[in-house]
């Protein structure tokens, strides 16, 4: 295992089933996963059926009006199921905004998820309740907020682990290569999960860095791993290495889950303005979701019972969310002012009490109005 | 004849005084004793580390070198390397982590080792620590203490003179305090690291090594104002290092027989407007202080409340006496850059209709 944690120069491909379906030996990744069973990979790929249905379905009310922005997630399912699925309750996730199948995965409702989107909060879910924080927008800033959880962690004498997830674009940021190095100071327990999608929304992946993501790590003291983003089984298995390491005292890891933002990066974007022409195929044949397919399919899991129900539960949960999205309340006007402090604040408070008076008047006014022609 | 003609050497803006002041700090606190700005710090710190085991410090410099000021001094080595944390040279992450620790239910407290090196750690201050409370709805608090030494008049090198508190009462979902004598010095540092909302600290790098009184009582409320020197023809609000060249300015003032009263804000946000009103009222004048530029300074913001609430109390315009609009001036021209006790005397003739 370790000389593909050492740092070798360039980082090493790690894949464990072909695009075609095909599952390959790798002697440094099987032990990781022999535990994970027909029925586990089943569902692995009924959470990435259901994810990319999400995805569909938000993007669908973005179009219909009831959501103002989404970011789909769409090709990146492996990276984030695999990736959420190998983590404990008590390890706690530091997202950026595109990490929805991995919110799916520790538990939010699915009308949560979308509920920053539609407006209604800031943010949609109580971290704690998930072990996952919510959306962040400043890019990367997320990195240092993981490894001031993962040095308290290590404080605590505990072996939870802090594991971030940022795009290729963040990579560039202070913010990140911060964190890289108080994390490697300190050897916090946490895994920097890069998701290379090759875009940060319209510059290319060559604009941020000349040599492979996973490359710049060991600059830092801090090994990485290089994965197939698009390979569910391999995600696992790598960042099971890196949960370990984190958990017996081995310090931060980084991956690099090399994969492909087949959407726009937002429902704003137009990604066929820059998009050279051919990528999207190209990555198409490379599909996370296809490839799980043509594996079930090969050792016959692939059953019309399992492709039902898949079918089912992926239905069930757009209908959730559409009917939580649709029937979500409005919040209350005075809510605008919620929450900025615990404790009381003078200057706000007054402008509260203001505004409250303010709102109170057009009500007044309102009922006034309906006696007159009463 | 006016006052501006007094002219004397301003106390406040004198270096920083001989270490032979002493610096014995009692642990923990027992009753009254002296202290200089610096280790009364140092006294709240300890205090709260050994209150609250999740109190922890970070910062550069901190721990072996007790920090450039020895605010931080002896504390590496009562409590260890987990609680006191020298830190790589960064500042967005010494802030960054703090949040994560914050989110782990830890207090930490943050040096910033001068005012001009916050500005790398601003985005996580105005972007994360100000709004996580408000972006979660209140489900995650940010109990974090940033420490910052302020304020010029020692002569130093660019960046380590600024006065950036305006950018912070302009950041929602942030406390900011700045003490201006030991024992505020430790009753606030101790309340704002009890405070569940973040807050900034700022203290006045050039007041570090002046001894006082301190009592282990913390007083009042950490956003209340305080009248320093009662009076009653013009209200002289002050903050941090200003406030000793305030009282000094209404001593100067009351040969001439003009009685001011100077109020140290202490807090910045929210200001303690019931007392500056109450203040003004009674005076009907007021000038306001800081060595931050004028423009959008907090000055501008109290003028224009204080100006909407006691409007008709107003015998003339209140009066500013402030930093110019200029980034930091070299050493050898800062004494014209700070208020000093001169310009809030031409300051007190304007509000009082003597000069224009």
């Amino acid at each position: 295992m370790l000389d593909i944690l050492a740092g070798d120069i360039p980082a090493t491909f790690l894949q464990l089933v072909t695009p075609d379906g095909v599952r390959q030996p790798d002697d440094r990744l099987d032990p990781w996963v022999e535990d994970v069973t027909g029925a586990h990979l089943v569902a692995l790929y009924q959470d990435m059926v259901v994810v990319r249905r999400i995805d569909a379905e938000a993007t669908a009310l973005q179009r219909q009006g009831e959501l103002g922005l989404w970011p789909p997630l769409l090709g990146q399912e492996a990276a984030q199921v695999g990736s959420a699925r190998a983590l404990r309750p008590d390890d706690f996730v530091f997202p950026s905004y595109r990490e929805n199948a991995v919110a799916y995965c520790r538990g939010v409702a699915p009308a949560d998820i979308v509920r920053v989107w539609r407006g209604n909060a800031q943010s949609g879910w109580d971290p704690y309740a998930f072990g996952m924080a919510t959306p962040n927008i400043i890019i990367g800033a997320q990195t240092l907020h993981a490894t001031g959880w993962a040095m308290g962690a290590l404080a605590d004498g505990v072996d939870s682990v802090a594991v971030t997830y940022f795009g290729d674009g963040a990579t560039s940021q202070g913010d990140v290569n911060e964190a890289l190095v108080f994390a490697a100071s300190f050897q916090a327990p946490v895994v920097f999960f890069c998701q290379n999608n090759q875009w940060a929304i319209s510059e290319p992946v060559g604009v941020q860095a000349r040599v492979s993501i996973a490359d710049r790590a060991p600059g830092f003291g801090i090994p990485s791993l290089r994965v197939d983003g698009n390979d569910v089984l391999a995600v696992m298995a790598a960042t099971r290495i890196a949960l370990d390491r984190a958990r017996t005292g081995g310090g931060p890891t980084f991956i690099e889950a090399v994969t492909y933002r087949m959407g726009p990066h937002t429902t704003a974007d137009d990604p066929t303005r820059y998009r050279p022409a051919g990528q999207l195929e190209e990555w198409a044949a490379k599909d996370p979701i296809l490839r799980l397919r043509l594996l079930l399919d090969g050792l016959g899991l692939l059953t019309p019972e399992v492709e039902e129900q898949t079918r089912a539960r992926a239905d069930a949960t757009a209908a959730v969310l559409r009917a939580g999205c649709i029937d979500m309340p409005d919040p209350e006007p005075l809510s605008v002012l919620a929450h900025v402090y615990t404790t009381p604040h003078a200057a706000l408070d007054g402008q509260r009490a203001n505004y409250a008076a303010y709102l109170a008047g057009f009500e007044q006014t309102s009922s006034d109005s309906t006696g007159g022609k009463a | 004849m006016t006052m501006t003609t007094i002219v004397r050497p301003s106390p406040s803006v004198a270096g920083p005084a001989p270490t032979s002041v002493p610096l014995a700090t009692p642990v923990p606190l027992t009753g009254t004793t002296t202290l200089t700005l610096a280790k009364a710090i140092n006294a709240g710190l300890r205090q709260a580390m050994l209150d609250d085991p999740k109190v922890v410090l970070l910062g550069e410099d901190i721990g072996t070198l007790g920090g450039v000021f020895r605010v931080t001094s002896d504390l590496l080595a009562e409590f260890g390397k987990r609680r006191v944390v020298d830190t790589p040279l960064a500042e967005s992450a010494i802030i960054g982590t703090a949040v994560g620790l914050a989110y782990r239910g830890y207090r930490p407290v943050c040096e910033i080792q001068f005012d001009g090196f916050i500005f790398p750690g601003f985005d996580q201050i105005v972007s994360q620590v100000a709004r996580i409370h408000y972006r979660t709805q209140g489900a995650v608090r940010m109990p974090i203490t940033i420490r910052v030494p302020f304020g010029g008049g020692i002569g130093a090198a660019e960046h380590h003179s600024e006065s950036p508190e305006a950018y912070f009462t302009h950041t929602s979902g942030l406390r900011v305090v700045a003490v201006s004598n030991p024992q505020d010095a430790y009753s606030l540092i101790r309340q704002a690291i009890a405070s569940d909302d973040p807050v900034l600290y700022f203290e006045p790098k050039r007041r570090y090594h002046v001894p006082g009184a301190v009592s282990p009582e913390l007083g009042a409320p950490m956003e209340s104002a305080r009248v320093v020197t009662p009076g009653t023809d013009v209200t002289l609000l002050a903050y941090g290092a200003l406030v000793a060249t305030a009282t000094d300015a209404a001593i100067a003032a009351s040969d001439e027989s003009v009685s001011i009263e100077v109020i140290d804000l202490r807090s910045l946000s929210p200001v303690d407007y019931a007392t500056v009103e109450a203040s003004v009222r009674k005076t009907g004048r007021l000038v306001v202080t800081h060595e931050a530029a004028r423009t959008g300074g907090l000055g501008g913001e109290i003028v224009a409340v204080v100006t909407e609430r006691c409007f008709e109390y107003l015998e003339a315009a209140p009066v500013r006496v402030t930093g110019f609009d200029i980034p930091y001036p070299p050493a050898k021209l800062e004494s014209h850059h700070l208020p000093d006790l001169d310009r809030m005397l031409d300051g007190v003739d304007r509000a009082l209709g003597r000069r224009r």
